[in-house]
């Protein structure tokens, strides 16, 4: 073919090094702040002016400028473009973060989500005219504990953590409405920090429980720091090692006996959806992370939403609002004085009635999924783990054995020993091979871990090529190619950054640079 | 199954190479007489155009907010969000990626947090501000409880016009930690003596204004008895707009700023998600809750930010951490900071300026209303009117005739005879003068 000198060959290696003029990078553009681009004379938005009023103001109105530049919308629509491609994302690849649980989020749930009848409905319009809503709120909580096999639902946390606190703040009433003082709540070290957090929020003293050698807690660990002053254990079941807690039973009874409740974390409930009801294993009160099981998107860090289901013993402690199913429909119980005599809620956790968004998009997940669709996700999900684990086994290092896990297959950085390159390392490495980097240095059980899952999302395609990946960078690692770890990642939008620094010299908001003065005449 | 992406020769493959004889092998640990062998009891799976028939059923039994004239308000508002706030937060990289764990390949998330966090501070007049709460009723209480670090001491006073389930929430969460708590009784015309009730146990002071009932409290005065007394004040706002035309709380000298942003890009969606704003001074930053982004640099020198002063946080410092929060409000925040960029100060003042006079018009309509009076002297865009008889029977009526006429105040204080004839009522850009003439027209019908 004539090519009239046009090179028809790329560059060699190497040649994509050279500097831009810009700084950019192709697609990928150089984004200033918003306070750098932004004018104070400037807005993106036309409102009316207002009518000339009396203003009712008075003395408070403002008196000083904010400082809060606008944009046109045009400008606008390219800083969060370009923001945005700065961005790994689900939707783009594989984001096997451990415990996260980052599945696919079916955009059918954002439709529902944003139906007039749901998005367009004030939390206070009168109840009669928000029927719907309630019957959605109802339905979800039907759901839930169909699947949980449990008694009641809190619906009200806005995400996993204050699904904790709700839920240990209901073991709290309840212990205090039978006049026991019980202090001490039960953690496994292998815990997420979520849950001594939470305990200590509620003025529990914690006790850790350390993991047998199998990765999973021993019955004999929780007995001998059982007694009188334990109120309840915090227990993740599947836990945070992606392994079932074989024990949970003799756990739960054992608890029970000493006069305790069992607190489960559900974050990890995606394992075992349709396989097992947690009610069934001696549950007193679990949270459900929507954004997690039922693929509410994550956002960025939220929101997330974190229903809180009780056992028998503890329904009546849940806090308001709830949802009580009468003879013709469904109530809404907003305050204690509502609760009437069955009741005895132990308060009020947020305003308003929870996060209604997420619970549509989780009903639409679960409508879309059934019964037998959420049982297969469990199965896939489980399914894919083992099968990165399988794939991976005999060049990494797995902490208790080689064993089947669950959801989420976990490795030790002991195949990374003598070799110069740590979990860190190796993990910004996966991001130059376009992957997000999987959960590191967590659980804190295991050194250097490294927590994988993949979630149910996963073709077996993109496992392999996963898996293929993860091969490659091992045996790089073990042949002493050190240095592409150590600079790792090369190709990202940023190299890495300073973290030391940001702490030691925090820099928290955008200041306007300081003019350059002459010296004093 | 759609979003399943195997077929069963896939499973058998992989079943294969993991070497199990069937999927259940996997599931052994779980304990045999606990697993489940058949299905769930709840329907099978259904296509898209049939959850849209079942959720569109549901929707379609709610009146929203745009079907007709609309004056809710007490904590959530209807305002406008330009169509790019909504498409932007939907595009992929915002809505499906995780926490910005690994800072260089979410530098999206992390530059919007930092402005998102500047802007927050501007607009409350403080000095530093976080990631985001949950909302303004979960962040009130843990504003409570870091004022209680700060001071330590354990006793926090609240206004009687702080929005009722604002007080529930701080009540609920200091009786578990054992803190103590003085809320004064509601202040519907916006008179209390707050100042009085300041002792030397006072850790904070947390009075909201704009108040619950509309008024718009003088923080400066409050603030300098609490500094005197050795306490914080901790001002509490739901209505962010009403920054755009009032004086900032930290300008009247609040320790702690904390606020509901829902009005700010979120929609209503009876309630949630919002996004709270939480905002302090730069002395006070380690023992604020939440997350924080921070500026530094990469490898190469160039600027990039990313998560810090993270020994704050549960997953590091576990029981001594400042809070449990984990998962926040991220997308919210980035509505939030897309709808607040666009506004830009031009566009806020003007805003808030309209908000303002909407509500003064349909102060002056209502209160020429016979047997209806307003009972506040300021307000912003939302304020208290008394009417004869039972409030929450004539906001019934009212929707009966396709007005949302505010918000009773005995649906938040069943337990005060003495408010049941308060309504709150508030007005936004979104009301046009029909909507106010259909509301005093309705009114005057069912008086």
């Amino acid at each position: 073919m004539q090519s009239e000198g046009r090179p028809t060959a790329p560059e060699p290696p190497g040649a994509g090094e050279a500097r831009t003029f810009t700084g950019n990078r192709a697609l990928q553009i150089e984004e200033p702040l918003l306070f750098e681009v932004g004018r104070h004379e400037t807005t993106g938005v036309d409102v009316a002016e207002a009518p000339q009023v009396r203003s009712r103001l008075g003395r408070h109105a403002r008196k000083a400028p904010l400082d809060l530049p606008g944009l046109s919308e045009p400008e606008a629509m390219r800083h969060y473009v370009r923001l945005s491609q700065k961005n790994y994302a689900i939707d783009a690849g594989i984001y096997p973060l451990g415990s996260c649980t980052m599945k696919h989020n079916a955009r059918i749930n954002e439709k529902m989500a944003r139906l007039p009848g749901f998005a367009d409905i004030h939390p206070l319009q009168p109840l009669s005219t928000v029927p719907g809503a309630i019957e959605l709120i109802a339905e979800l909580g039907r759901w839930l504990l169909a699947m949980t096999g449990m008694e009641s639902v809190a619906m009200s946390p806005k995400a996993g953590a204050h699904g904790e606190a709700c839920g240990m703040m209901a073991i709290k009433a309840a212990l205090t409405a039978a006049g026991d003082n019980r202090r001490t709540v039960l953690v496994p070290e292998s815990a997420h920090g979520t849950n001594p957090a939470t305990a200590a929020l509620i003025g529990f003293e914690v006790v850790n429980v350390p993991a047998g050698p199998d990765g999973t807690v021993h019955p004999s660990a929780v007995i001998e720091r059982l007694g009188p002053d334990v109120a309840a254990i915090m227990l993740t079941n599947p836990n945070t090692c992606g392994l079932f807690e074989r024990e949970v039973v003799a756990i739960a009874d054992a608890v029970h006996a000493a006069g305790g409740y069992f607190y489960a974390d559900g974050a990890n409930f995606n394992a075992i959806v349709g396989k097992v009801r947690p009610g069934d294993l001696g549950v007193d009160a679990m949270h459900i992370n929507l954004h997690k099981t039922f693929s509410t998107p994550h956002g960025g860090g939220g929101p997330g939403a974190g229903p809180v289901v009780f056992s028998k013993k503890l329904a009546p402690f849940a806090p308001v609002p709830f949802v009580r199913l009468t003879a013709d429909g469904a109530e809404f119980v907003e305050t204690r004085r509502q609760s009437g005599d069955s009741a005895t809620p132990f308060g009020r956790i947020t305003a308003f009635h929870g996060q209604m968004g997420m619970f549509v998009r989780a009903m639409s997940y679960m409508l879309s999924h059934g019964a037998d669709g959420m049982r297969q996700a469990s199965e896939d999900a489980v399914l894919n783990a083992n099968y990165i684990r399988a794939g991976l086994a005999d060049l990494m290092s797995q902490p208790f054995g080689d064993r089947p896990c669950m959801h989420e297959a976990l490795f030790d950085d002991r195949f990374l020993e003598g070799t110069g390159v740590t979990t860190l390392d190796f993990a910004k490495a996966m991001i130059d091979e376009g992957f997000h980097p999987m959960t590191m240095y967590f659980p804190l059980v295991v050194h250097g871990a490294l927590l994988i899952e993949p979630t149910e999302s996963e073709s077996k395609a993109s496992l392999d090529l996963f898996v293929a990946t993860l091969r490659d960078l091992v045996m790089r690692a073990k042949r002493g190619e050190t240095e592409r770890f150590h600079q790792a990642p090369m190709l990202a939008p940023r190299r890495r950054l300073d973290e030391t620094r940001a702490a030691r010299q925090p820099k928290l908001k955008w200041e306007k640079p300081q003019p350059y003065v002459e010296a004093a005449e | 199954m759609r979003f399943l992406p195997h077929d069963d020769a896939d499973r058998a493959a992989m079943l294969w190479k993991i070497g199990v004889p069937s999927i259940d092998a996997l599931f052994a640990d779980i304990p045999a007489d606990k697993r489940l062998n058949g299905l769930l009891d709840l329907p099978l799976a259904k296509s898209e155009i049939e959850v849209e028939r079942i959720l569109g059923r549901m929707a379609a039994r709610n009146v929203p907010a745009g079907s007709g004239p609309f004056f809710v308000g007490a904590g959530a508002y209807r305002h406008h969000v330009p169509a790019s706030v909504d498409h932007l937060i939907q595009r992929s990289e915002f809505l499906t990626s995780y926490t910005p764990y690994q800072p260089e390949i979410a530098q999206g998330t992390l530059q919007y947090l930092f402005e998102f966090q500047t802007q927050v501070a501007n607009l409350t007049g403080m000095e530093v501000a976080n990631a985001s709460m949950y909302d303004g009723s979960t962040g009130t209480a843990e504003a409570v409880l870091m004022a209680h670090r700060l001071t330590r001491r354990r006793k926090a006073v609240l206004s009687g016009g702080l929005h009722p389930q604002y007080r529930a929430v701080v009540e609920t969460v200091s009786g578990m930690a054992g803190d103590s708590v003085t809320a004064l009784p509601p202040d519907p015309t916006g008179s209390e003596a707050i100042m009085a009730a300041i002792d030397a146990d006072t850790s904070c002071v947390v009075v909201q204004s704009p108040s619950f009932y509309g008024h718009l409290i003088d923080l400066a005065p409050i603030a300098e008895k609490a500094h005197a007394a050795g306490a914080l004040l901790v001002a509490v706002f739901t209505e962010a707009v009403a920054l755009g035309a009032i004086e900032p709380p930290g300008a009247q000298g609040a320790d702690i700023v904390v606020g509901e942003g829902q009005s700010i890009g979120n929609p209503l969606t009876f309630g949630g998600p919002y996004v709270g704003l939480f905002a302090t001074r730069q002395k006070y930053v380690r023992q604020m809750p939440g997350r924080l982004c921070g500026e530094t640099v990469d490898a190469e020198g160039r600027r990039g930010f990313v998560l810090t002063l993270s020994t704050r946080e549960q997953h590091i410092r576990r029981d001594k951490a400042t809070s449990n929060i984990c998962t926040n409000s991220g997308l919210c925040a980035l509505a939030f900071t897309i709808h607040m960029s666009l506004l830009g100060e031009l566009g806020l003042s003007r805003l808030a300026a309209l908000n303002h006079a909407n509500a003064v018009k349909l102060a002056e309509s209502l209160s020429e209303v016979t047997g209806v009076s307003v009972l506040n002297d300021s307000f912003f865009n939302e304020f208290t009117i008394r009417v004869p008889g039972n409030a929450a029977a004539l906001v019934e009526k009212l929707a009966a005739l396709g007005v949302l006429g505010g918000v009773p105040v005995s649906r938040l204080e069943p337990a005060r005879p003495e408010l049941a004839d308060l309504v709150v009522v508030a007005s936004t850009e979104v009301n046009t003068d029909e909507d106010r003439d259909a509301f005093v027209r309705a009114l005057e019908e069912v008086l």
